[in-house]
């Protein structure tokens, strides 16, 4: 009925290929960037940027990134959490060598070397690919955080080995440290994140993007037509990581303030981060922010009802947790093996038929 | 609809909370994960001693004790939310009982202006008060217990140590590498070898670490380990046939779940310690009557008199006896945070005390001041009678070497106070 192409009438290409050429949908989007830019940061409060908001802005950015190189060019990647250890790394060493330097500059900069490092690990997967090329990355995984573990520089020789995001500005408002306010931590992530939807939507849909997913659907033939395999996957494995990397500069130096690198950027970490692109949907922007929100959203969510509101004891809540969110990614698998964007984009083909569907 | 309800109930619990004049403690335990076998045992003494508290005084000067339980499953990113979920409620002192978790906490506590007290872990340079005004952690911090170990091998060896070899096996994480550059000054000091060899998380593949332990002999060895990363070293040392007394732990490894497994072999091996052992003092009388029989216990409730279950015990004593403080200095029976912390910074437990208390010579007698935040770091020795399974105090609570760790903490402590621009308060 309100969601259809009916009478919007497309005069120009630009039009025609824009990200939502419905009506609806475009205004939906604009409501959502609205609220999430000049509502949100008036009612946010510490409890709902650090234990909601500002996880799944981040996991989102690192979905984006994965979501490049898993979905978009095919190359599975185990290396996500050694990766995002990378960028958060990056990240310390810039904010205590240069602490006048803007926070915006770190965070890119730690992106930047993490594309290099990706790059230098995306090597491999010129040779190999598949189940091999999983390996290769895990590798990575396991490297890296064994290298930053091992080499006091890149913990400034601190005692424990652990890493702390000292207090740093954008413009004068703090960002990072303890004292940083709620809504300036969330709006320095929403910008990253929404500037890297953005780059990712637009490098997904022009050339770059295409030879990716020619890549990803036949590497052979898609060398036979002109794309250059070299090309296509070391810039995927670019694009990916700096997304990671700028993910895991934000996790450290805004979200968890301190960070030990075995624990917070494990193994676990790659996981999770695969999980969320799986669940949210291969091979789409919306399922990266769908995929982060469902795994952050639903633990606490969780929490609050079994914990808070039925006064279950703690550890059958977070026993229930993992035997409902295993279930239900067990079932989502089943049920819709493309994840939560092919689930969206079906609602959407109906709604756009409803209420006449024949 | 599920997240607008919740955030409904959150904003309701956050208003009813101050309203209701109880004094809030949060108790961000672990009864899930990898370290859930060292977390609910000390979860649960906590709990219970502040339930015993509630059922047989009404609370601790007439304000009864509301404890907000929170699964952090040792991990740090729940640890944040946890923290976020609770202090809002009035929350007056943390114990994440995660040298991970303290990290984190450290600055936001200092921000929120809600003290942190991190017993026998966490951030060993936090003993210097001056710096860090919100993080306690008496009675003792690993650096104490890496002197302590030393001290009892020395006294073990008639004074010297010269010339031995000394093999240290740590969780390689921020909690294990904490005594690293103590036992190196101590090595320079009294001339023994210091050999250092990590353990990945969780700690289940020691293989390599104990076949080297194996060929270079040391003399000694002692272990940073918790959670199931004690067990299986306990194992391997019983299978190289390492001499079990040879073999001491920090307060972490110490406990009947780090020996039970290794049965018999584990006979001998010992552990350093802050607080006594066993059941054998008057308060667990009350305990019985008052929290055990009435079936109110935590947890299972089977968990009483074990090591670490003392050690949340302690915990609550010392927490208890700070806000008892905190309500003689500043008057009121419901206390703030702040004036929690100014509690804390009051402490001061005499022999005399912890007899009323029902915990005869439980625990060291120390007293915290604003520049000392650790106590007067006194470390015991327990040992493992494997056939008897008790753990006994073998050792009584003695100095440690204040010299070599004063130096040490300023030198840490100064290091943060330049990286945040911090500057001395006790003047």
């Amino acid at each position: 009925m309100f969601y259809r192409e009916a009478g919007d009438f497309k005069t120009s290409y630009v039009d025609d290929n824009q990200t939502f050429p419905i009506k609806f949908d475009r205004y939906r989007y604009y409501v959502v960037v609205a609220v999430a830019f000049g509502i949100i940061p008036f009612l946010i409060n510490d409890y709902w940027a650090n234990a909601l908001l500002l996880p799944f802005l981040i996991y989102a950015i690192a979905a984006i990134g994965l979501n490049i190189l898993v979905g978009y060019c095919g190359q599975v990647s185990l290396g996500t959490g050694g990766f995002m250890a990378v960028g958060a790394y990056a990240c310390y060493k810039l904010m205590t060598a240069f602490p006048d330097v803007s926070m915006f500059i770190h965070v890119i900069l730690a992106g930047g070397i993490t594309a290099i490092v990706g790059v230098l690990f995306g090597l491999p997967s010129l040779r190999i690919k598949g189940f091999y090329l999983a390996v290769a990355t895990l590798a990575a995984q396991f490297f890296l955080v064994w290298l930053f573990n091992r080499v006091p520089w890149f913990y400034n020789y601190s005692a424990s080995g652990q890493i702390n995001a000292p207090e740093r500005d954008v413009f004068g408002i703090i960002i990072t440290g303890p004292n940083a306010p709620a809504w300036a931590t969330y709006l320095f992530c929403l910008i990253f994140l929404a500037v890297s939807a953005l780059i990712a939507r637009n490098l997904t849909r022009g050339t770059t993007g295409r030879s990716w997913m020619a890549i990803r659907d036949m590497d052979i033939a898609a060398e036979i037509i002109g794309v250059n395999p070299l090309k296509a996957k070391l810039t995927a494995f670019a694009a990916s990581s700096f997304f990671v990397g700028i993910a895991g500069a934000l996790f450290f130096a805004v979200y968890l303030g301190a960070v030990e690198v075995g624990e917070v950027f494990g193994i676990q970490k790659s996981f999770l981060v695969l999980f969320m692109i799986i669940i949210g949907g291969l091979g789409s922007i919306f399922g990266s922010f769908a995929g982060a929100a469902f795994l952050v959203l639903l633990p606490v969510v969780l929490k609050v009802v079994g914990a808070d509101w039925l006064g279950w004891p703690t550890d059958i809540v977070a026993h229930l947790q993992l035997v409902i969110v295993g279930a239900l990614i067990v079932m989502f698998l089943i049920l819709e093996p493309h994840g939560l964007a092919q689930l969206w984009r079906v609602a959407k083909e109906k709604l756009r038929l409803w209420p006449f569907p024949h | 609809m599920k997240l607008k309800l919740a955030t409904a109930a959150l904003s309701a619990l956050m208003a009813a909370g101050p309203a209701l004049a109880d004094l809030v403690i949060p108790d961000l335990s672990y009864r899930t994960g990898p370290y859930a076998a060292g977390g609910i045992p000390f979860s649960d003494g906590y709990n219970d001693y502040f339930t015993m508290l509630n059922e047989r005084d009404g609370g601790i000067g007439g304000v009864p004790i509301r404890v907000v339980e929170c699964e952090t499953g040792y991990n740090t990113e729940k640890g944040v939310e946890c923290y976020e979920s609770t202090k809002g409620e009035g929350a007056l002192v943390y114990q994440p009982l995660s040298t991970g978790i303290t990290y984190q906490l450290i600055p936001k506590v200092t921000a929120d202006n809600i003290p942190l007290h991190t017993m026998g872990y966490g951030r060993t340079s936090a003993k210097n008060g001056d710096v860090f005004s919100h993080t306690f952690n008496y009675p003792a911090n690993y650096w104490d217990g890496a002197s302590g170990a030393i001290n009892y091998l020395l006294e073990e060896n008639g004074g010297d140590l010269s010339g031995k070899k000394i093999a240290l096996i740590y969780h390689n994480s921020a909690y294990g590498k904490e005594p690293i550059r103590t036992l190196e000054e101590l090595s320079k000091k009294h001339g023994f070898e210091l050999a250092a060899l990590p353990v990945d998380h969780p700690g289940q593949e020691q293989k390599s670490q104990w076949l080297q332990i194996r060929r270079d002999r040391p003399d000694y060895v002692l272990m940073w380990g918790w959670g199931v990363m004690n067990q299986v070293a306990v194992q391997e040392a019983a299978n190289i046939r390492f001499p079990m007394e040879n073999f001491i732990g920090i307060w972490w490894s110490g406990s009947e779940n780090d020996v039970v497994p290794a049965g018999e072999a584990a006979n001998g091996y010992k552990a350093l310690t802050f607080h006594n052992v066993g059941t054998d003092f008057p308060v667990f009388d009350d305990l019985q009557q008052y929290v055990v029989d009435a079936g109110k216990a935590a947890g299972a409730g089977d968990q009483v008199g074990t090591v670490l279950y003392n050690r949340g015990l302690y915990a609550a004593v010392l927490a208890a006896e700070a806000i008892k403080k905190a309500q003689e200095l500043s008057g009121n029976a419901d206390i703030t945070p702040a004036e929690m912390r100014d509690g804390m910074e009051a402490l001061e437990m005499t022999e005399a005390k912890m007899a009323d208390l029902g915990l005869p010579n439980f625990g060291p007698t120390f007293s915290v001041s604003c520049t000392n935040h650790g106590g007067d770091a006194l470390v015991g020795v327990t040992q493992w009678d494997a056939a008897n399974k008790t753990w006994s105090l073998i050792s009584d609570f003695k100095p440690t070497d204040g010299e070599v760790i004063g130096a040490l903490i300023d030198e840490d402590s100064a290091a943060y106070a330049s990286e945040n621009n911090l500057e001395g308060r006790c003047n």
